[in-house]
């Protein structure tokens, strides 16, 4: 996908100075950056530098002690998790945060709860609306499970699947949720090569056809150059370079960070 | 080798998400009804229906609605026996005190007002979980019993602290016999079955056991926490309330609030994790397992060993092997009874060949 054919709109999220601490430990001190529509923005740094608690202050589940985050021109101090999924947000999570009772297919029906208006009286009696409903959502779940190709696991309960697979059932699972802001928390960590491929395929045609915008936390600096259009580097809570890829690979601020400096 | 589904295509989502996607489960469900409904009253004894078959409804039900709870969302309660003592007392006093009411309608209200109770013993589960929601939900258990016993209102005044059900009559037909009050029984557990089959394989269920599965993930979905878990109790209490009324109804008859006490509520406790968590057939089997089981070996005790050992003995003999039972199929299986139907079903699909 050549980047030339790329919209990329306005401000979708900004993070205005965020502050967040645990205690006398402070995760993020100071951060600002933005979201732009339609663009891929890779959020990168050294272990412990704040990433993932950035993404856990922008959908919710940490509240930040200082700053605002503005999405989609309103502007919020907190917000709970299952508020912000209804204004469009969803995410993955660094450890498999799969339902683990569930088949793979239930696990990416979770996803369109929100879609669902019918309650549980009508789903009691499984019958007239209620039906229609499962029966429509269902068709959208399977629209995902033919776009990343899993099948052959519809009905597998998620706990047998290999880790690859749970990964990839757990991006299903965001994006059966239809969202406008997809933050994953490191979608290739431990994968293989082949398994790497086939997620950054995956996460490259969400975006182009989708047009879903994505912020991701990933440590393969192959990977992250390769996909981002942006990349935003944090160290010790502190935001030390944002910029293309191209830049950020030349900031001697970031090069310092992750090789460190002889004193 | 009959047991399979090979041959039975699905051409639309309809049919693939049907309650029993295989011909062979819709046949088999479809003759153990005709067989409850029909055989049973027919050749049962009144002691058949009236002292084994009905309590063993009554306690599916119970297990049913406790297992929506923790089975499937997740949140241990040990008050199940305090909402069973809700429903009894409410259809009571609903019945002595506007006795216009047909006594179905009162069922109904009767496991409303449990659940309304049970919301209220479930605040506590937006903020604690496991063991320690337990321990709330034992507050429930105990204060309920407390209430029943000690407030007069609740038992209208009774000397004994016992209520006896008045004669339940729907257009002008008394349930008074067994058989028809096996088969009231039966009619109200096959649909609140049914209700209950229905909601764990909709939304709602998947909310449920996404919650139970994973909270924090749940939320970042868009499941609001407090709103699911008190569904869950609402819906598990109008289970047990439904269940109480019946306990005190159609099984017993006279009720004394001690007969909701903690023993109960471990008693259905167990019968769902020795039946299967999160499993509606599990509920039945685990309630058959606890009810049926001591009278199984009692009757095969007396039979064999009848005239050699002393009642005494063969008493504690049938607690021994009852309790040897029960460690037996947990080490065997601990996800429980259903799970072990459900791996017999998978080799049935490819007997005689082992893969």
């Amino acid at each position: 996908m050549s980047q030339a054919h790329k919209k990329i709109g306005d401000i979708m999220l900004k993070v205005e100075d965020i502050s967040l601490s645990f205690g006398g430990v402070r995760a993020l001190s100071g951060v600002s950056f933005d979201v732009r529509e339609h663009e891929i923005l890779a959020i990168i740094g050294p272990n412990g530098a704040g990433k993932s608690s950035m993404l856990n202050v922008i959908n919710g589940v940490y509240h930040p002690q200082e700053g605002a985050i503005t999405y989609k021109g309103s502007t919020r101090k907190q917000m709970r998790p299952h508020q912000a999924a209804k204004q469009g947000i969803a995410r993955t999570f660094q450890n498999i945060a799969l339902f683990k009772g569930m088949s793979t297919l239930d696990n990416i029906m979770t996803g369109r709860l929100l879609k669902m208006r019918r309650n549980f009286l009508w789903q009691a009696l499984y019958w007239g609306p209620a039906q229609k409903e499962e029966i429509e959502n269902r068709m959208v779940c399977e629209k995902i499970i033919d776009f990343l190709e899993i099948q052959a696991i519809r009905k597998t309960p998620v706990g047998r699947l290999p880790y690859g697979l749970q990964k990839r059932v757990e991006l299903g699972r965001a994006l059966a949720m239809e969202p406008d802001l997809l933050l994953l928390d490191e979608p290739m960590a431990g994968m293989n090569v082949e398994e790497k491929e086939d997620m950054c395929r995956f996460v490259l045609d969400v975006n182009d056809e989708f047009g879903t915008t994505i912020a991701l936390i990933e440590h393969d600096m192959g990977v992250v150059m390769d996909i981002s259009d942006r990349v935003m580097v944090l160290d010790y809570g502190r935001k030390i370079a944002d910029g293309s890829p191209d830049e950020v690979r030349a900031d001697q601020e970031v090069i310092d960070a992750y090789l460190g400096v002889s004193h | 080798m009959f047991y399979r589904e090979a041959g039975q295509f699905k051409a639309s989502y309809a049919a693939d998400q049907s309650i029993f996607p295989i011909a062979q489960d819709r046949f088999g469900v479809l003759v153990i009804l005709a067989v409850a409904f029909v055989f049973v009253p027919l050749v049962a004894n009144e002691y058949w229906l009236r002292s084994i078959l009905t309590p063993f409804l009554i306690f599916s039900l119970a297990a049913l609605g406790l297992n929506i709870l923790t089975g499937y969302a997740g949140q241990l309660s040990l008050g199940t026996a305090g909402f069973m003592a809700v429903g009894a007392f409410a259809a009571y006093n609903l019945q002595i005190r506007i006795p216009e009411i047909p006594f179905i309608l009162d069922f109904v209200l009767a496991g409303l007002i449990a659940a309304a109770v049970g919301i209220l013993f479930g605040l506590p589960s937006l903020r604690i979980k496991g063991f320690y929601l337990a321990v709330a939900t034992l507050a429930a258990q105990f204060f309920l019993e407390w209430l029943f016993t000690r407030v007069g209102w609740f038992t209208n005044y009774s000397s004994s602290g016992v209520i006896t059900a008045p004669p339940m009559v729907m257009f002008g037909f008394e349930f008074s016999g067994a058989q028809s009050r096996y088969l009231l029984t039966l009619s109200i557990v096959a649909v609140l079955a049914l209700a209950a089959k229905n909601m764990v394989r909709s939304e709602i269920g998947r909310a449920w056991m996404a919650v139970r599965d994973m909270d924090v993930a749940a939320e970042v979905i868009g499941i609001r926490l407090l709103h699911t878990k008190l569904l869950a109790f609402a819906v598990s209490s109008f289970y047990c309330g439904i269940a109480g009324a019946l306990w005190a109804y159609v099984y017993l008859g006279t009720v004394e609030p001690q007969a909701f006490d903690i023993f109960r509520s471990f008693e259905i406790l167990f019968m769902i994790i020795i039946g299967g968590l999160g499993s509606i057939l599990g509920s039945f089997l685990g309630a058959a397992f606890i009810v049926l089981l001591p009278i199984v070996l009692n009757n095969v005790s007396s039979i064999f060993a009848g005239g050699t050992l002393s009642a005494h003995t063969l008493s504690h003999l049938e607690l021994v092997i009852f309790g040897s039972l029960i460690i037996f199929f947990l080490i065997v299986e601990p996800a429980g009874l259903a799970r072990l139907w459900q791996i017999a079903k998978e080799k049935f699909r490819l007997w005689p060949f082992p893969y």
